[in-house]
């Protein structure tokens, strides 16, 4: 069990950070340090690409949660990359699916940042 | 092997891991590898995981918490009932509403996923001995 991430930078003054893996108690620390580390760099405008995410539970969640607050702190923004149906679904039952842009595929993601 | 019977006959599985973040993985797969024995599908089997790690996690972030965590599985004919005990301190774990951001309520997200995702949840809180959580997901009922 593991997690790989990797933070590419893109077009537009923004990051992507690819992740692949399971995210859950034991490997969402190496997560929020990517995160954080982009955000204390003063990258505010992130995709969080999860397409090749197995798993995620709420420590994971947590994760992305209080890296958007930290973005939004200085009007940026979080899109995600989701395409497995499972993790979907429990963004869907977390309500977070209001929170956070959730779209099918990077280039819709990048689009909508704001 | 006669699949039917197999079916029909409880089957227990006993895990005790260490309370530290890098079992909780294992403690998972135990519990899938118990759901996939009574058929539940691919999702009611990524409930149960996604159950019992939130279980699990939370028995190793509360304060207090102990040294192992042992987790029952037992499949029924027609349900997976799941009990994940710990050995620490007892800690009050409170539901939140996950449209909340602060840490306190982040916290409280795997207990609004676990009953949300399984049909029965209770707890039984010991003084001494921990807390255990008893968690039941019927076949073919969808608990979301």
């Amino acid at each position: 069990m593991d997690i790989k991430v990797n933070v590419r930078e893109a077009p537009g003054d923004c990051y992507v950070v690819d992740l692949s893996g399971e995210i859950d108690v034991y490997t969402s620390p190496k997560v929020k340090d990517a995160i954080g580390e982009l955000i204390d760099r003063g990258v505010y405008h992130l995709v969080i690409n999860l397409e090749k995410v197995r798993y995620i539970d709420s420590t994971g969640l947590g994760v992305l949660i209080g890296g958007l607050k930290r973005v939004r702190e200085h009007g940026g923004s979080v899109n995600l990359v989701c395409t497995n149906p499972q993790i979907k679904k429990i963004f869907d039952i977390t309500g977070l699916v209001k929170i956070f842009g959730i779209f099918e595929s990077e280039d819709s993601a990048m689009k909508a940042l704001v | 092997m006669n699949q039917a019977v197999e079916r029909i006959a409880p089957e227990l599985v006993e895990l005790r891991i260490p309370a530290r973040a890098e079992w909780v993985g294992l403690a998972r797969l135990a519990a899938a590898t118990v759901a996939n024995r009574i058929q539940f599908s691919i999702e009611e089997i990524e409930d149960v995981k996604l159950a019992v790690t939130e279980a699990c996690t939370a028995a190793i972030q509360h304060e207090g918490h102990g040294e192992f965590i042992l987790l029952t599985c037992e499949a029924l004919a027609d349900s997976l009932r799941v009990r994940v005990r710990d050995n620490g301190r007892p800690s009050v774990r409170i539901e939140r509403d996950p449209m909340d951001f602060d840490e306190a309520r982040i916290a409280g997200l795997g207990i609004f996923l676990i009953r949300t995702l399984m049909d029965e949840v209770s707890y039984d809180v010991h003084p001494q001995h921990g807390t255990e959580l008893l968690m039941v997901k019927r076949l073919g009922a969808q608990a979301v």
